[in-house]
This record gives structure tokens, C-alpha cells and sequence, in this order.
């Protein structure tokens, strides 16, 4: 068992630290899940967004000033995506919000398409977090190992601010009822403001930690990871912030297990490296079948 | 009489609110039943129960002599479950249908907040609720090998809207038509797919007493015209005094009384159910 | 049959037919390598996905992305089948794998089992996706089509979809003749008679008594139900009929591209799709025809200068560069979303009164100006 730890033990580390940055996106997710009932399609979008800003800003900016310019610009601009384009439709079906978010993706990935000229731009290294180091003979990077304790203290700040403040609180009640807490005098669009503003926060830190590890950033760079923190979230319960960083983990640690799973499983070839994408998405159809409410979701009935 | 509809204890718990306790009741071939207790007593719940939508925690529901729905508490609601006869039907085979299933036996029903079609026609509406009894497949029903079923389930919705006055409607959106005819819709709609035993949910909800005396005639003359049983939830007494033969009282979930018109009428207990008890102080 | 019923039927066949028409004429006037067929057949082979698409999520409410996974199926089912036995033997296309398949069959048989193996898979995919509710059966079928993505591209397989390398040289556009005979068909006339058979087909279905059970789940699944309706195989049916629409319109592309491979069917194609739905009008046929041909229109020939430098006249080569095209392209896709949500056609269809009353509203309001 040794071992195979100590075989595997890189594949476990970048499950890891893979795992922490879902988490960081996936928050992003449920939040906004569990108080306008809405897929965020836009929200790797936005992590992808964050990254290629970084790019732009490292290239004449110093570290000090474009790490945190970074921040306020994914912020403002999760803000501007809800204004724009979620908000003129509160009152709309369901489906037309999708389809608005959906457009919105297509839209972002468009204007980097425009923006970066199709090439993939190589992202800067952030001094620290980018240095190598050796961990039981296995050669890695801070950031790997930075990743899930800074995910831990991300997540228990969060739930601090939810728990203790007036802004969680009204956050709180409106994922609980939309309509009543209307009623009851809380502001409902600076409460959805927010919960935009914090997701995107959280996706601009994740896009730091996770080009530091691949190193390049593409217009559709943000999809993949966007679409894996989703089911993240989805495992765990959507709605529910532990379980999005919980589920999160597991598939950040599964998914790094089956890229090397030629060296796990004595199977030849690439084989299952192809599966890696495919293994998230088979997951979530076996969570959606088995458990569609996720590991912590509530159980809801429909009123006729 | 024959029996057409029976409930034996039918039980529905949600989580840990029962919200229809023990519930037994019958209804014969031809009558028409009122079921009527306070706001918030089960009725719509129990109704959710006979046509599926629900699967009750425990009991049994009987059509035609034979058994369509049973079912006993098991899994995590043996611990939970609040009612009564916990064991009764646990030897039974569980039956839990799906509602178009249901309606397919013979049992059709309305919705207590009108549920139409709404981006259909009236016509298309009722025609609608012919189709459980199409039987061409999708192939000949494309290829229009079946056209004569088609035509035939046109003539039908023709004369079946002629019957209930809503032919002068057929090309109206279901949804912009007034109020009481929505309502007439929805039962036009439900006599479509044939039934035998119809389940009326509030039908006079929102009328005025004219429209009401109105109501209690045109269902006393379908009911004769297709050979129905009628059972209904309602609050109009005026209605269900005039029209039912026989009334069941909802109190919280479970049944307080059952009996003629008359009879609950001079019911202590559902005079104190409806109007509250007096506490001594 | 009434006489405004009739008319209307007259109608709608006269234009069709000259439409057909036009698109004849067309073919053996102009150069072959003229914009407007590339316009015309990729415009059709979208309308034939949009209009599948609509099926699911215009008429029966099911919000269905997976699109793309069905069309990947088609197109690897059709390119596989009639790639000419010879060329699978030899290195050309199977240069890493032995092709399994030793034999080859003709352009309809290959179509219409695009079709059937498209269906297939929906009908297991569908088994559990279909119990879902709205964003999740959304993400599931989604899910669903990277899935099939993925396996397409996987090594093992490669002795049948050549893993993750182009296929090609099967029975193209280019290489469509009339049955028993060498005699080439022209190709845009080609698309266009299997798209239309295949949409009216679809709008026979939707106005069948079946077409009426799919739009009564849409409105109210709970009163469907009630009527007798079963949820679930009425889902199923619309999700295999859609599919197998899709797995055409799939072996469709790969005909127009001369090659297919796994890794264009991604979920932008099923975006793309899915707005084009929108532009149109869900829940409105003639209005996904009209879309698929503005889109393609816009795409591929109006806007291009937007890509090339020169647009209007208008000569700014640092910003008409690359990309710029679907920048502006995706900014009026937001606006229509956003303000004219009903898109061209709401969930009506198009027909002569509406033509005729747009055209007299025009001319009524030109008068007023006046």
C-alpha cells in the first residue's frame, strides 16, 4: 500500500491540488445555484477570462499590482455578466436564463477567440507558486501544495461571511425563498450581486493557482474545468458549499488517478487518458441517477 | 349498488406530517360524493393518492373490484411512519401506478388551479385527451395511414364540444377563454378520455351563486348523460348540499364524519371542525 | 377539408416547389465553387439539427444539449459505412489500425443508418437522462455527448473510427450519383431533397396526435399525465426522433466537409445550434429554417470582411482581424436573446397572411411617415 502511495504519489498530489481548484470554481456554481436556480454556463468562462487578464496585465504590470487589479476586474466583471444579462430576465422561463448564459459563454470564449488570436498564450510565473519542489522523490510545485489549504481557508472564510454577517444571512433566505424573502424587505438583486461578485472572486484565485500549473491559457481553456466543477457541485448536493468543495476533491483525485492509469492498472498505452473528461461526465450521470439530490441536496416535492 | 371506487386505509405521510391519516371510504356506481373539510384537511392530497400522482405510504385503493394501488410503509418510513394498520398490507404486493395510468383504468380528473393546454386551442385541448386511446403507432400516425382514427377522434372532439357548449369556442386560445369556461373545459377535457369514475377538484372555485346553481346542474346532467360516477372536493355547501348523495368530512387527515347531506348538516363534530371548538375557560 | 385549409396547403406546396426549383436552376448556372451553395447546403444541413433540436425543446419542453454527440454518431456511422472497401484496406485513411469493417454500402443505406445508430444510442441514453428535470436533463445530455466524444477517440476503438484522425474519401458531395447509374447528381439539390423529406416528415409528426401528446407534455407534464398520457415514452419517442434527425443531418455534414473527425462535435456546435433555435423561435419549424439560413449566411459569406480587414468599405485591418466576425456575431446572438426573445418567428409559422400583413404594416407605416 506504501508503496503504491509512493509509485502514484504525483498523480495523488495534482488530484489534490486539481481538486481544491474545482472547489474554488464549484462554490461559484452552487451559490449561484442555490438562489436563482440557474446554471451558470458563463462561469468557466469567466475563470478563463480571469486568466487571460493576468496574461495581458504580468506582461507590463508587476505581480503586486496585477494579482489584485486581476481580482477586481473577475469581479466586476461576474457583476456586469448578472446585469446585463440574467437580471432583465428574472421574471422569464428557465430556459430562456439558460439559453442567455449559454450565449454569454459563446460570447466570452468569441471575444478571446478575438482578443488572443486563436494562439494559446503562455501564462506568467508567478514567483513562489511556481517553483519547483521534491516531495518523496516526487518533483511537483508550490502550488500543488498550496492549493488545498488555501482552498480550506477560502471555504471557512466563506462560510464565516454566510454564517455571521447580514449579507450571508439575506443570502441564506433568499436560497431558501425566493419569493418570501421578497417580500420580507431584502434586496434581492444586491444579494444576487453579491453572490455573482464572490463566485467570481473565487473563480480569479482558482485561474491563478490552476495556469500556474498548465501553463497556457486558450479561449475554450475555461470549459473543461467549468463543466467538472459543475458536476462537482452537482455531486455534492447543489446548493450546498461543503459538498461542492467535497465533491470537488473526489474528482479532481479520481480524474489524476485515471491519467495514470496505464501505470496503475499495468494497461498499456494511452488508453485511458482520453477517458479522463469522459469519467467526470459518467460520474455525474451515475450521481444524477442514483442520488439526483447529491450527497447533501434536500429532497424537494412538487406541488400540484 | 356495486362499488365502483374503494379506500382502505390509505395512509399519506410526508417526512413526518401525515397529511391523510387512515382514511376508508367507498364510492357506489352512479352516485355523486362530496369530499369537504377545512382548509388545509388532505382532500386535494387524497385525490393526489387515487390518481397516482401520489404514492401513499400505506393502504389500499380499489377500482372495479380489484385492487389498483397498495402500498405499506417500508424502508426509512417503517421508523417514521405515524399512522394506523402499519402492518396491514405488508403482505401484499405493492401496486403504485403512474397517473396516465389511471386515467387509462377509467378515472379522470380536474385540477383545483385550472391546468389547460395553454398553447393550444380548445379544440386541439380535447383532442388531446383522446390520444391514450390512439392505436396507431408513431409510423402509420406520421405517414398518415391512420387517418381514419384521426378523423374519428375529430368527431368525436366535435361533438363532445357541441355538447358542452364550447363549440363557438374550438378556435380560441384555451387560456383566454372566460373563467367559468375554462373550468368547463377542463371537464370537457376529462370526459374526452372516457371515464367512468370522474374526480372533481373545487369545479365551482371562484364562481358566484349564480354560476354555481349553474354548475350543480350541468354536472347532475353529464353525470346522467355518460353514465358517471362523481366524486368531489368542495367548499360551496349550496353545491354539495344540493347535488351530492352522500358526503365525506376531512378533519386534519383523517375522516370525522359520513353521511346524507342532512345528516352532516346536524354533525356536532363537523360544525366544531369547520367553525372551531370553544375552549372552556 | 375546408377551402382556407386547402389554400394554405397550395400554398405552402407552390413555394416549396420553387424553392427546389430556384436551388435546380442555381446549380447548373453558377460556378460550382460559388459561396452561395456553400450557404445553401450547410443552411439546410443546419436547418434539418435545428429543427430536431426544436422537436425536443421547442415542442416537447425537453432541454436537451446533446446534439452534437448524436450528429458525431451519424457522421462516423455514415463515413465508416461508405468509405469504398478498397480505401479501407489500404494505409490512406487506416494508417494505425486495421479497419474492422470490410465492407462498404451506398449513400441512402448509409444515411439512414447514420439515422438508426443515433437512435439507438438515445433510446439507452435516454432511459436514465430522461427521468431528469430541465438543467439537469440539460447537463446529462450534455455529459452524455463528450462521453460519446471521448470513446470515438479512444485508442481501442481505432480499428473502427481510426481514433482520434480524420476520416475521409468516403461517398461525398462530390461523389453523389443517380441510382444504378454514374451520372453525377448536382449536390445542393442532393442536401436539399433529403433535408426536406426528413423536416416534413418531422412536422407530419408534430401534427399528428403524437405531435399533440409531445406539446401537452410541454405545456403541463402533470395535466398530460392526467389525461393519460405516459410521460416517460412520450419523452423517449421524441428523444429517439430527434436524435435519429440529428444522426442524419451528422452524416449530412461529414458529406458537405469531406472529412469528419471527433473532435469539431464539441459542445460549442450544440451551442451553436441552440441559438440558432432561439434566433428563430422555439417552438416554430419555418422559423429554424430561417435561422439556419441567416446564421450560415452571416457566417460564412456577409460577414466575412469583418475577418478579412475590409468590411462596408471600411478598411481597419487591426480591428476587422481574425475572430472579429464571431465577436460581432455572438454580441447580436445576446441582443436577440435579451430583447427579442421570441426570436423571427415566435411559435407561429410562416405563412402567406403573415408575409402579406408584414409587408402592408411596412408599407402602411411608410405611408404615415409620409
Amino acid at each position: 500500500m506504501a508503496d503504491f502511495f509512493h509509485q502514484n504519489l504525483s498523480y495523488f498530489l495534482s488530484g489534490i491540488s486539481v481538486g481544491g481548484q474545482y472547489a474554488l470554481i464549484a462554490i461559484g456554481y452552487t451559490m449561484v445555484y442555490g438562489i436563482l436556480r440557474l446554471i451558470n454556463f458563463a462561469h468557466g468562462d469567466v475563470f478563463m477570462c480571469a486568466g487571460l487578464m493576468m496574461v495581458y496585465l504580468s506582461s507590463s504590470l508587476p505581480f503586486a499590482i496585477s494579482i489584485p487589479l486581476v481580482l477586481i476586474l473577475t469581479v466586476i466583471l461576474g457583476f456586469a455578466i448578472e446585469r446585463v444579462a440574467y437580471k432583465p430576465l428574472r421574471s422569464a422561463p428557465r430556459m430562456s436564463v439558460m439559453i442567455s448564459a449559454i450565449g454569454v459563454s459563446y460570447l466570452l470564449q468569441n471575444a478571446a477567440l478575438y482578443f488572443t488570436g486563436g494562439l494559446a498564450r503562455v501564462y506568467p510565473e508567478i514567483p513562489v507558486l511556481s517553483a519547483s519542489v521534491v516531495i518523496w522523490d516526487a518533483p511537483t510545485r508550490v502550488v500543488t501544495l498550496v492549493t488545498p489549504f488555501l482552498t480550506l481557508v477560502l471555504v471557512i472564510l466563506l462560510s464565516l461571511l454566510i454564517k455571521h454577517t447580514k449579507i450571508g444571512m439575506a443570502m441564506r433566505a433568499v436560497s431558501v425563498d425566493f419569493e418570501t424573502s421578497q417580500i420580507m424587505g431584502i434586496k434581492i438583486n444586491k444579494v444576487i450581486s453579491m453572490t455573482f461578485m464572490l463566485g467570481s472572486l473565487l473563480a480569479a484565485v482558482a485561474s491563478f493557482l490552476y495556469f500556474t500549473n498548465y501553463a497556457s491559457v486558450t479561449p475554450t481553456s475555461g470549459s473543461m474545468p467549468g463543466l467538472k466543477a459543475f458536476v462537482a457541485a452537482v455531486f455534492g448536493g447543489i446548493g450546498s458549499i461543503p459538498g461542492a468543495v467535497i465533491g470537488a476533491f473526489i474528482i479532481g483525485i479520481c480524474e489524476n488517478i485515471i491519467k495514470g492509469g496505464a501505470s496503475i492498472f499495468g494497461i498499456p498505452g494511452s488508453g485511458w487518458t482520453t477517458f479522463s473528461d469522459a469519467f467526470t461526465f459518467a460520474f455525474l450521470i451515475i450521481i444524477l441517477i442514483v442520488k439526483p439530490t447529491g450527497l447533501f441536496g434536500e429532497k424537494s416535492v412538487d406541488k400540484v | 349498488m356495486k362499488t365502483l371506487l374503494s379506500l382502505e386505509h390509505v395512509t399519506m405521510q410526508f417526512g413526518g406530517v401525515v397529511a391523510v391519516n387512515d382514511l376508508s371510504m367507498h364510492v357506489d356506481e352512479g352516485e355523486i360524493i362530496a369530499l369537504i373539510g377545512p382548509n388545509g384537511a388532505g382532500k386535494t392530497t387524497a385525490f393526489n393518492c387515487i390518481t397516482g400522482v401520489y404514492e401513499p405510504t400505506n393502504g389500499r385503493i380499489s377500482f372495479d373490484g380489484s385492487p389498483i394501488i397498495v402500498n405499506h410503509p417500508a424502508g426509512k418510513m417503517k421508523r417514521l411512519y405515524g399512522g394506523l394498520e402499519h402492518d396491514m398490507f405488508a403482505n401484499e404486493k405493492v401496486l403504485s401506478p403512474t397517473p396516465d395510468e389511471i386515467t387509462k383504468l377509467g378515472i379522470a380528473r380536474t385540477f383545483q388551479n385550472i391546468r389547460l393546454f395553454k398553447s393550444m386551442n380548445v379544440f386541439d385541448n380535447v383532442l388531446t385527451a383522446m390520444h391514450l386511446r390512439l392505436k396507431s403507432n408513431v409510423f402509420s400516425s406520421v405517414l398518415r395511414i391512420g387517418y381514419k382514427e384521426e378523423r374519428a377522434m375529430r368527431a368525436e372532439t366535435e361533438k363532445l364540444l357541441k355538447e358542452q357548449g364550447l363549440w363557438n369556442h374550438r378556435d380560441d386560445k384555451a387560456t383566454s377563454l372566460p373563467y367559468g369556461y375554462q373550468r368547463r373545459l377542463e371537464i370537457a377535457r376529462a370526459l374526452a378520455t372516457r371515464p367512468r369514475l370522474l374526480l372533481l377538484d373545487e369545479p365551482a372555485a371562484g364562481m358566484n351563486p349564480q354560476e354555481t346553481l349553474e354548475l350543480a346542474a350541468f354536472i347532475r346532467e353529464i353525470k346522467e348523460k355518460y353514465n358517471l360516477t362523481v366524486l368531489m372536493i368542495e367548499h360551496h355547501m349550496d353545491l354539495v348540499m344540493g347535488i351530492s348523495d352522500r358526503v365525506y368530512v376531512l378533519d386534519f387527515g383523517s375522516l370525522i364524519a359520513e353521511g346524507t347531506p342532512e345528516e352532516i348538516q346536524s354533525n356536532q363534530r363537523v360544525i366544531d371542525a369547520y367553525l372551531g371548538v370553544a375552549e372552556d375557560v | 377539408m375546408d377551402r382556407e385549409k386547402r389554400n394554405h396547403l397550395i400554398r405552402v406546396f407552390v413555394a416549396i416547389a420553387l424553392v427546389y426549383g430556384l436551388v435546380a436552376v442555381l446549380e447548373f448556372t453558377l460556378r460550382p465553387t460559388s459561396i452561395i451553395f456553400t450557404v445553401l447546403r450547410k443552411g439546410a444541413i443546419y436547418s434539418l439539427v435545428a429543427v430536431s433540436m426544436n422537436l425536443l425543446n421547442g415542442f416537447t419542453g425537453l432541454f436537451s444539449l446533446g446534439q452534437a454527440g448524436f450528429m458525431l454518431l451519424g457522421a462516423y456511422t455514415y463515413a465508416i459505412l461508405t468509405m469504398p472497401t478498397a480505401v479501407k484496406e489500404s494505409e490512406r485513411v487506416y494508417r494505425y489500425y486495421d479497419a474492422l469493417i470490410h465492407f462498404d454500402t451506398g449513400v441512402l443505406a448509409g444515411l439512414i443508418a447514420a439515422g438508426l445508430i443515433a437512435a439507438v444510442f438515445a433510446f439507452f441514453i435516454g432511459l436514465p437522462v430522461l427521468r431528469l428535470k430541465s438543467d439537469y436533463l440539460a447537463i446529462a445530455t450534455l455529459g452524455f455527448a463528450e462521453i460519446i466524444r471521448a470513446v470515438c477517440q479512444w485508442d481501442v476503438l481505432g480499428p473502427l473510427t481510426n481514433g482520434a484522425n480524420l476520416l475521409r474519401e468516403f461517398k461525398d458531395l462530390s461523389r453523389i450519383t443517380l441510382p444504378f447509374s454514374d451520372i453525377p447528381f448536382p449536390p445542393t439539390l442532393f442536401v436539399f431533397i433529403v433535408v426536406g423529406i426528413c423536416i416534413l416528415l418531422i412536422v407530419l409528426l408534430i401534427n399528428s396526435s403524437y405531435g399533440r401528446a409531445f406539446k401537452a407534455i410541454r405545456d403541463d407534464e402533470t395535466a398530460a399525465e392526467a389525461m393519460g398520457i405516459n410521460l416517460f415514452r412520450h419523452k423517449e419517442l421524441s428523444f429517439v426522433i430527434s436524435s435519429f434527425f440529428a444522426g442524419i443531418s451528422g452524416a449530412l455534414l461529414a458529406m458537405f466537409q469531406y472529412t469528419v473527425q471527433a473532435q469539431q462535435f464539441r459542445t460549442v456546435l450544440t451551442y451553436e445550434i441552440l441559438l440558432i433555435v432561439v434566433i428563430g423561435g422555439i417552438g416554430s419549424i419555418s422559423g429554424s429554417c430561417i435561422a439556419s439560413f441567416l446564421y450560415i449566411a452571416l457566417s460564412e459569406w456577409w460577414l466575412r470582411g469583418l475577418d478579412m480587414g475590409t468590411f462596408l468599405g471600411i478598411n481597419a485591418p487591426d480591428l476587422f482581424r481574425s475572430g472579429f466576425r464571431r465577436l460581432v456575431f455572438s454580441v447580436i446572438i445576446m441582443i436577440i436573446v435579451l430583447f427579442f426573445s421570441r426570436g423571427i418567428m415566435g411559435d407561429k409559422e410562416l405563412s402567406y397572411e403573415r408575409v402579406r400583413s408584414f409587408f402592408k404594416g411596412r408599407i402602411h407605416r411608410k405611408e404615415n411617415a409620409r
